[in-house]
């Protein structure tokens, strides 16, 4: 089985962020960067499926040079190479535009499925692979909480997560496009070993123009959604303070839960 | 809690290459998800967690330099960044993996025949069998060299009489390293667990490492065959070989364990609120502390780095090991006094972690080369005197150069 992996890098969720001057993204300057965590369970997934079938792992992801560093650590992590989809005409896109050009990666040889996270800890639009699914033609399943290999990896039996505690279970004819949740498995740790393997993996750089894009349908240029601004929100306002020992905290609490937000 | 995001006053990260970055931060990771959660009740139960060997083998945190058997071939620097990172949680955890990797997986690798690395080095680098090294005896600590553990040739084979003392992992071990005086001088030996005439017994009421196993053990009779010889061995410098490679692993996790209550310190001082609603960090004599913790600790960082650059470049001497363990070492039990201090009474009890590093401590202290004879190695270098046994020559030696200036 041929499994490729989209992973993004996105900003440690535990970083404290700053505002970029123009007001439109984060200042990314000594901010530190992680696989997002979505994606992390998504390349587990892809590692076991691989080790049962005997396939291979193909992990790419669209970003700046910063980028090499989680394609290294996914290598380290057991992926057997790595493509990189660096260009500055693919920066500052949308989910469309971010699909096309993973799609003009991915179609460049053939794969059995894609794998990747639900949705990214940055931009959280929860979008790509259902588009990136939309141009390859493939069916796709997002929230899945769990995949199993059926008739020899001809389709997949796949657990999705649906509203009010229920699960849904379809069956998916591969290839297929599966977004994964986070926490449906036990990511890995990168073995030492795996860490100094890793450098010597293939791992490919791609622009637009290596894809045949046209840099007017990527990146900014070929978005049709524009971030405005970016804004923390306004603290303060709405918060209110239980007084109390903890037993009557609780039973405040909880006829607030109640009564005003009505979330009980 | 929050993910420990290390101590870097000096941006010295970008010092180090990718790969060692990466290491570093899997190892931590680890730390921070299987070892910090249980070590407290490791500390309290007087107990090493056996139940993570494997997993560490699966990681190659043993012998994670040797480039052979399927190890990693680490840098030395990134080698030394896993004993920061163990240390940071407990002396005693990175203690077992230093007694794994430097002072028994070494010693096989560097000076055993075939046979004895292709038995043992897989087997010591997965975790299945664990090792322990025994150099120390009762009467004979900073001076190996009187040791009295002999083994005589018998046979083919070798007789082992003696006893040591203060060796960690000895009653979990599948194989010991020891060394014994012979005719032919100090050689080092393996002896499997189980060998008749070989006992061995933990020793109770530490204080400190209590999260590692300490043992004594026994060697009455004890018969071991030819092949038990470590054939490369020819003197007592290829124990000490071994001790300068525990010794550098050492300088960088006594920086973990400085990292560590530092980072707690920091955080509680910012936190807990005193005199006039104020966090006890807006004091100034607060601050000082921290901030001696953090210098110390950034000079330590320049201090191990430039240690394992030299170290990878084969360039990195004895001398030097010893200012690094000494100097990083003395910090990082400072380092605990302080934080202990800005904790008040939080500091004597074990919801934080400063007590058990400041227990940990006085063993790595005076273990592994005390403070004192790591400062006279030193001082030998410098003075061409070696003040712990001064030989009578290098007394009479000043009286000689005032008698050639007449």
């Amino acid at each position: 089985m041929r499994i490729a992996v989209c992973i993004k890098q996105v900003p440690d969720t535990e970083a404290r962020l700053r505002l970029r001057k123009d007001g439109r993204w984060v200042d990314e300057e000594d901010l530190p960067f992680v696989i997002n965590e979505s994606d992390e369970y998504a390349l587990e997934e892809a590692l076991t499926l691989a080790e049962k079938t005997g396939g291979e792992v193909v992990v790419l992801s669209l970003g700046p040079a910063r980028v090499k560093e989680a394609l290294r650590k996914a290598l380290a992590l057991g992926a057997q190479r790595a493509v990189h989809l660096q260009d500055e005409a693919f920066e500052g896109g949308d989910a469309p535009a971010t699909a096309r050009a993973l799609h003009a990666a991915l179609s460049r040889e053939s794969f059995d499925l894609v794998l990747t996270g639900s949705q990214s800890d940055d931009n959280g639009y929860g979008a790509t692979a259902s588009v990136l699914a939309g141009l390859l033609g493939w069916p796709h399943a997002w929230l899945v909480m769990g995949v199993e290999l059926e008739e020899g990896g001809a389709s997949l039996k796949v657990v999705r997560e649906m509203e009010s505690g229920m699960n849904e279970i379809v069956r998916i004819a591969t290839p297929a496009v599966i977004e994964v949740q986070a926490g449906i498995n036990h990511p890995r740790y990168a073995s030492l070993k795996g860490i100094m393997q890793a450098k010597r993996k293939p791992q490919e750089v791609l622009t637009a123009a290596d894809l045949g894009l046209d840099p007017a349908v990527v990146g900014a240029a070929g978005s049709r959604l524009e971030v405005v601004s970016v804004a923390f929100p306004s603290t303060g306002a709405g918060a209110q303070m239980i007084e109390g020992d903890a037993a009557t905290a609780a039973r405040v609490l909880v006829e607030k839960l109640r009564n005003e937000a009505r979330v009980l | 809690m929050s993910r420990f995001s290390g101590v870097d006053f000096l941006e010295l990260d970008p010092l180090l290459t990718e790969e060692e970055r990466l290491v570093r931060d899997t190892v931590r990771t680890f730390v921070d998800d299987r070892v910090m959660p249980i070590i407290e009740e490791c500390h309290r139960e007087a107990r090493f967690p056996l139940e993570l060997v494997s997993e560490m083998g699966a990681l190659n945190l043993f012998g994670a330099t040797i480039d052979e058997y399927g190890l990693p071939g680490l840098s030395n620097v990134a080698y030394g960044l896993t004993m920061q990172e163990l240390e940071r949680c407990d002396s005693g955890i990175r203690s077992f993996v230093s007694v794994q990797s430097a002072l028994v997986m070494y010693p096989i690798y560097a000076f055993g025949s075939q046979e004895q690395k292709d038995r043992w080095i897989p087997a010591l680098g997965s975790g299945k069998a664990i090792g322990c090294f025994g150099l120390t005896e009762p009467d004979f600590g900073s001076n190996p060299g009187g040791m009295l553990t002999t083994a005589r040739r018998d046979g083919d084979g070798w007789v082992l009489n003696g006893s040591k003392q203060w060796i960690t992992n000895g009653t979990l071990a599948d194989i010991a390293v020891v060394w014994a005086q012979t005719d032919e001088g100090v050689r080092g030996f393996l002896v499997e667990k189980g060998t008749p005439g070989f006992t061995s017994s933990d020793q109770h009421g530490k204080f400190s490492l209590r999260a590692s196993v300490t043992s004594e053990l026994g060697f009455q009779d004890c018969r071991i065959p030819a092949d038990a010889i470590l054939p490369k061995t020819t003197g007592l410098k290829n124990a000490l070989m071994c001790l300068n490679q525990a010794r550098y692993g050492i300088a960088w996790g006594a920086l973990g364990s400085a990292m560590e209550t530092y980072t707690t310190a920091l955080d509680y001082a910012k936190q807990r609120i005193q005199f006039g609603g104020q966090p006890i960090a807006c004091h100034q004599l607060v601050q000082e502390k921290l901030v001696w913790m953090v210098s110390e600790i950034t000079k330590g960082q320049l201090l191990v780095l430039q240690m394992g650059r030299l170290k990878d470049a084969d360039r990195l001497r004895h001398y030097q090991i010893s200012l690094g363990k000494r100097n990083n070492v003395w910090v990082a039990r400072e380092c605990a006094k302080l934080a202990r201090e800005i904790l008040g009474a939080n500091g004597i009890v074990d919801d934080y972690p400063v007590i058990r590093h400041m227990l940990n401590i006085e063993s790595v202290y005076t273990y592994e080369g005390t403070h004192d004879i790591h400062g006279l190695v030193i001082g030998e270098h410098i003075t061409g005197i070696p003040a712990y046994n001064p030989p009578e020559r290098t007394v009479k030696a000043p009286r000689k150069v005032l008698e050639d200036a007449r």
